[in-house]
């Protein structure tokens, strides 16, 4: 990677000028803070915060079996979307390992937009291409386009009033085109903080106006440091940290995403089968009582047994406290347990819980 | 950022700074910005001896887990106790109140071993 010349969003320059941290990531040079991430991750739970998103892989699909083509390669059930509606998703293989975590959004009967992992891009294209019928077009806008995040309670007000429309009655998971600076744009509910927001789409020459009327009104930029703790604040997994082509919904807590009665498609059986047999190991949060993190590879204990692995780990900027997630044995694996965490030299209690509780919101 | 004249400097991004026989040691502005919000700290007791190069303690940001490395061998008299309980101390005075250890040099001659501001620059230009 440190070969290639990295990419950059057409919002790079527009970091420069605000002085944030870049970094390679996933073959991108990215902002990963502005003012810190602290900072950052607070301006998100109690007001808005900006992420350029823009190295997501942003894939249309469409033609002719584009629907037959989604409902083989993706988890999810993809006919239950209406146009405007978005799902979150997987692509499976034929293990039942997970190839990426996704969303796929449908714009009419026949036409998606899927919006894929940047470290996943190039992988995510190929496997599905494969699976392609010749009726089906695939075009990778990733690079014509940009993608803002927008998140936060105050991002729908935000996001409205520079749009000129009311976006309230968006459902979360729905999404509208709308006009942003005379260009074309997509505006999505969707996000990966656990806040409100809204995700945008515009060609790369209106990113820098949206960008900077977003930061007149309030938005505060962030990078992917408090993106990356926002998520795991939410319980969310990230490819390449929980989720990889050797786990499986099942263990991942993905069931949910999982609708085995929409037909088959590619890991299903094997899905179906872990579930039958059940898991060895589920993926948790932890939290511990101090500001000691946990961070991905701590080894995880029930007195002197190991049980388990950190997969993501951070200091929580909402409560203050280490958190994180792990794969833990199932007999363990139980919420409002208590594992070991191996620290340095230490070994300090972490609480097991819910995912979508390690901050008890 | 920052680098003080009148200081020395690890490799590893720390800085001495000489008092009579003992040397203040805490890490540089370039490393507290490297690092980011810093979260937490665990420093060693006093009386402890170090080596010069050893693991003193450990620092945690938001994001990252480093090392903190001894520039100097000698006996830990002194440890900052404000800042295990205000680790933000360091990102706010790295060279001040941010200080972390006070060292009872064992080595004097080992300050050769050190950076200087000018040698320390060259570094994190690089």
């Amino acid at each position: 990677m440190t070969e290639q010349t990295l990419k950059r969003t057409p919002l790079y320059e527009t970091h420069k000028r605000l002085k944030s941290r870049l970094v390679p990531f996933a073959g991108w040079e990215m902002p990963v803070q502005y003012s810190g991430i602290l900072e950052e991750s607070r301006a998100v739970r109690n007001a808005v915060g900006l992420f350029d998103i823009s190295h997501m892989g942003r894939v249309h699909i469409y033609g002719k079996g584009a629907l037959a083509l989604l409902q083989s390669v993706t988890s999810n059930n993809v006919d239950a979307l209406g146009p405007g509606q978005a799902q979150y998703s997987l692509l499976t293989n034929p293990s039942g390992g997970i190839i990426d975590d996704i969303i796929v959004y449908r714009k009419d009967q026949e036409d998606f937009l899927v919006v894929i992992n940047a470290s996943n891009t190039d992988k995510d294209l190929r496997w599905i291409r494969v699976h392609a019928p010749d009726t089906v077009t695939m075009e990778d806008h990733t690079e014509q386009t940009s993608m803002i995040a927008v998140q936060g309670p105050a991002a729908p007000q935000i996001v409205s009033q520079m749009a000129g429309e009311d976006l309230l009655s968006v459902p979360r998971f729905g999404f509208r085109k709308a006009s942003l600076f005379g260009q074309p744009a997509t505006l999505c509910r969707t996000g990966y903080t656990g806040e409100d927001g809204f995700e945008i789409i515009v060609p790369a020459a209106a990113s820098e106006a949206v960008w900077n009327r977003l930061m007149e009104s309030g938005g505060v930029p962030c990078g992917l440091g408090a993106r990356d703790a926002l998520r795991i604040e939410a319980g969310y997994p990230l490819y390449g940290h929980e989720i990889d082509d050797s786990t499986s919904p099942v263990e991942a807590g993905l069931m949910w995403v999982v609708k085995p009665e929409k037909g088959d498609f590619i890991g299903k059986e094997a899905i179906l089968a872990l579930q039958e047999r059940g898991a060895s190991r589920r993926l948790m949060g932890l939290v511990l009582q101090e500001r000691i993190a946990p961070r991905q590879g701590y080894t995880l204990y029930v007195e002197d047994r190991e049980v388990g692995v950190v997969t993501s780990g951070v200091f929580s900027p909402t409560i203050q406290k280490g958190i994180g997630m792990g794969y833990i044995a199932s007999p363990h694996a139980k919420a409002g347990g208590t594992v070991l965490l191996s620290v340095r030299n230490q070994m300090l209690p972490a609480k097991v819980v819910a995912k979508k509780s390690l901050i008890g919101r | 950022m920052a680098v003080p004249a009148e200081l020395k400097y690890s490799r590893s991004h720390e800085w001495v700074r000489v008092e009579g026989d003992t040397a203040l040691v805490g890490i540089t502005d370039h490393a507290q910005a490297e690092l980011g919000d810093i979260t937490y700290l665990e420093l060693p007791e006093t009386g402890r001896m170090l080596a010069e190069d050893e693991i003193f303690g450990t620092v945690e940001s938001v994001k990252a887990v480093s090392d903190l490395y001894s520039p100097l061998s000698g006996e830990v008299v002194e440890v900052n106790s404000e800042i295990t309980d205000a680790a933000e101390t360091i990102n706010q005075d790295a060279y001040g109140a941010g200080w972390m250890i006070r060292i009872k040099m064992s080595n004097p001659e080992e300050l050769d071993h050190l950076l200087s501001a000018e040698q320390y620059e060259q570094l994190i230009r690089e």
